[in-house]
């Protein structure tokens, strides 16, 4: 369960090899996480990230799960809810692409679609019935300040996150009084392996900072969490500057 | 045949406002309705409520039933000459007071509201102002009947294993469905109070220590923002019923009378940051000055006396959305300096608590997960939104256990689970007796589900 600060004592991770998720499991840890269940394809780096997690104390396993498999995320995720309550869903998985590369490429910018959107509709929708019959626990799901408004540097990416972000708050409006807590967690330039060599965008955050910004989201209960704090407000301004100006954006 | 009884899914908490969660809320308006609702709660079973006034997660069931026990509130029987009651457990202490005054019977123990059930009052084993002469309210109920997962009505004496299993037992083995309870004979409703102030701490800690036993009801105000050499100031009343004699001639008339005055409701919407360092310590210092240096024999209301927040229905709302913590501890006799570390802690962390207490507790009742032993307990508020906040009161949680104490269960939203044994170390004598009593797991709560009960 969690307690009154809204820290959970079970953790699912699905995309278990995301760094922001790994420094937000890190921190949860530190606090009154005992079990996490890192979900993810299986791989070395899923199997080294949950032995660092279990040399913090906590009870790891990890679940060989594929956002690109939607068929099977019933099966995976029924597994694991089985298995006992799980107090917090980590919404976590997603890709980048390469722009310039998937404008050529419509098969692999498709992926990325399906991959950021399409699977997470599937396990986002699995996982909150089964947050719903426990009547309790939260989803967070993490998507982007990209998703806000598509820049053409990356709207393919931004595209995906747009849907992701819009089937997370309609469905936290479904479930609103049933026990679950939907929060939808919006980065902005995060400096991960998934951004390594990109140029760093204004306002770049680190995902220990995303794990301080869910945590506190979680005693709060908030719906939306901004990272940094600032871009709530700088995302607004954008929205509204009008598209000849916003294309010529060194954004 | 079991009634059906209607049920609603809805979001519940407790009285802190914090972790919601869902349950079916079904509401037994007769023993066979309480029945048919245990026997067909389903697979995340059931747990009883009373009027919510738990301030953690206590009578909340995610994803199960909840039991709504105030629709069960018949008081059966009073005998007034020996000063017994027997009721349903869904009735208010409020309501029993209403009934009993005027017969010049008061309930045995009461804490800081009225609004409590007898159901609940014996699931967190309550306490009050007169704990260190009259115990625990499991002290005064002379039987029970307790409604078990199998389905059956047992009736269960004081003293009896499963007495002691459910005087604290947070609901976890049973409905309590009835309740027979030895009473206090009052002449008046009104209370002989003598306040005074005591300058820090240690002149707090001497004055309840050299006089408590003085008083039937003792409780002490604590100005928990004062810092330095005024660390642990406070207003001490104490008191007892007022005879009949004391009265002016014009109370003397009707001397029995209970009719107390409630305000205006708090408003449904408060915003947060109401209360902050500023303004709480404001307030107490207001009220620290205010207090008379020593008074002795004013004549005061019981209600005014014992339930001054009574006064002001839905009063959690000033903590705004995010809701509060009331962190209750006890230590030990022997443990002062325990008590003047955190007492310090909390003075220079500068929680805005203004609705803080500190009792000296009596002899311990029996109740297997019952909170009160002989020592010190302190009672504080806290916004759930202060930073830090669950890190800060897992330390002094760690200075509650290593002084042999505990943290009291129908306050508690946040404890760490691995400090439950120590503080409780009969707990797993309660696990033996649930597995056995209740093998399927039927009654079951948020905080049993946090804690491992």
């Amino acid at each position: 369960m969690k307690d009154a600060f809204g820290l959970p004592q079970s953790l699912l991770v699905l995309g278990g090899t995301s760094e922001i998720a790994l420094a937000t499991a890190r921190r949860l840890i530190a606090r009154r996480t005992r079990t996490v269940c890192l979900a993810g394809r299986p791989s070395p780096a899923l199997e080294s990230a949950a032995a660092d997690l279990r040399a913090l104390g906590a009870d790891v396993r990890t679940v060989a799960f594929d956002a690109l498999d939607p068929e099977s995320h019933e099966t995976v995720l029924g597994k694991v809810f089985a298995e006992g309550d799980i107090d917090l869903v980590l919404l976590a998985f997603g890709v980048l692409g390469d722009q310039a590369h998937d404008e050529r490429d419509p098969v692999a910018a498709v992926r990325v679609a399906q991959t950021n959107y399409t699977g997470a509709v599937s396990s986002g929708l699995v996982a909150a019935r089964a947050l719903q019959s426990q009547g309790h626990g939260s989803l967070v799901v993490l998507s982007s300040v990209a998703g806000e408004r598509a820049r053409r540097a990356n709207f393919i990416y931004g595209s995906s996150k747009a849907g992701l972000d819009a089937f997370a708050q309609g469905l936290g409006d479904a479930l609103h009084g049933t026990g679950v807590h939907v929060m939808v967690v919006r980065p902005g330039f995060v400096r991960s392996k998934m951004t390594a060599g990109l140029a760093e965008a204004p306002l770049a955050t680190t995902p220990e900072a995303v794990a301080a910004a869910v945590e506190l989201g979680l005693r709060r209960r908030s719906e939306t969490v901004w990272v940094p704090g600032v871009l709530r407000v700088v995302m607004s301004a954008l929205r509204h500057v009008p598209r000849a100006v916003f294309r010529r954006l060194p954004v | 045949m079991p009634a059906e009884t209607a049920s609603e899914t809805v979001s519940v908490t407790g009285w802190g406002r914090t972790a919601p969660s869902a349950a079916r809320l079904i509401r037994p308006r007769s023993y066979e309705e309480a029945v048919g609702a245990v026997r067909g709660c389903g697979a995340r079973g059931g747990i009883p409520r009373g009027l919510g006034r738990a301030y953690g997660d206590a009578a909340q069931n995610a994803g199960g039933a909840v039991f709504d026990m105030t629709g069960l509130d018949r008081v059966h029987a009073i005998d007034a000459a020996d000063g017994t009651v027997l009721c349903d457990a869904g009735v208010s202490l409020h309501r029993l007071m209403e009934v009993l005054l005027p017969l010049g019977w008061f309930v045995p123990v009461t804490p800081g509201t009225r609004y409590v059930t007898v159901g609940g009052a014996i699931g967190a084993d309550i306490h009050g102002k007169n704990h260190h002469g009259s115990g625990s309210f499991s002290r005064h109920v002379l039987s029970l009947e307790l409604l078990t997962a199998d389905g059956s009505v047992r009736t269960v004496g004081h003293g009896t294993p499963l007495f002691d299993a459910t005087a604290g037992g947070m609901g976890l083995t049973g409905v309590i469905l009835t309740a027979t309870v030895r009473l206090q004979p009052v002449e008046t409703t009104y209370m002989a109070v003598d306040t005074e102030r005591a300058s820090d701490l240690d002149d707090l800690m001497a004055r309840l220590t050299a006089t408590d036993h003085l008083y039937r009801y003792s409780v002490a105000w604590i100005d928990l923002l004062a810092r330095g050499a005024a660390t642990g100031r406070a207003v001490l009343t104490r008191g007892d019923h007022a005879p009949l004699a004391a009265l002016p001639a014009r109370a003397r008339s009707a001397p029995l009378s209970f009719r107390p005055s409630r305000l205006p409701p708090a408003p449904a919407f408060v915003p947060e940051g109401l209360l902050t360092r500023r303004t709480v310590g404001l307030f107490n210092k207001v009220w620290y000055r205010k207090a008379p240096r020593a008074r002795t024999g004013e004549l005061q209301r019981l209600s005014a006396f014992f339930h001054p927040l009574d006064g002001v229905p839905h009063w959690n709302r000033v903590y705004g959305r995010s809701g509060f913590v009331q962190y209750q501890f006890v230590v030990g006799h022997g443990e002062e300096d325990a008590l003047r570390r955190i007492v310090g802690r909390i003075a220079r962390r500068r929680c805005p608590s203004f609705l803080a207490v500190l009792k000296r507790f009596g002899e311990a009742d029996p109740g297997w997960l019952s909170f009160p032993r002989p020592g010190w307990t302190l009672a504080l508020d806290i916004p759930a939104a202060l930073p830090g906040l669950g890190a800060f009161l897992d330390e002094l949680d760690e200075e509650v256990a290593a002084a042999d104490g505990r943290v009291y269960l129908a306050k508690d939203s946040r404890l760490r689970p691995d400090l439950l044994t120590a503080m409780y170390p009969r707990v797993d004598d309660f696990r033996a007796l649930r597995a056995e009593l209740d093998p399927r797991g039927v009654f079951v709560s948020d905080l049993a589900r946090r804690l491992s009960l």
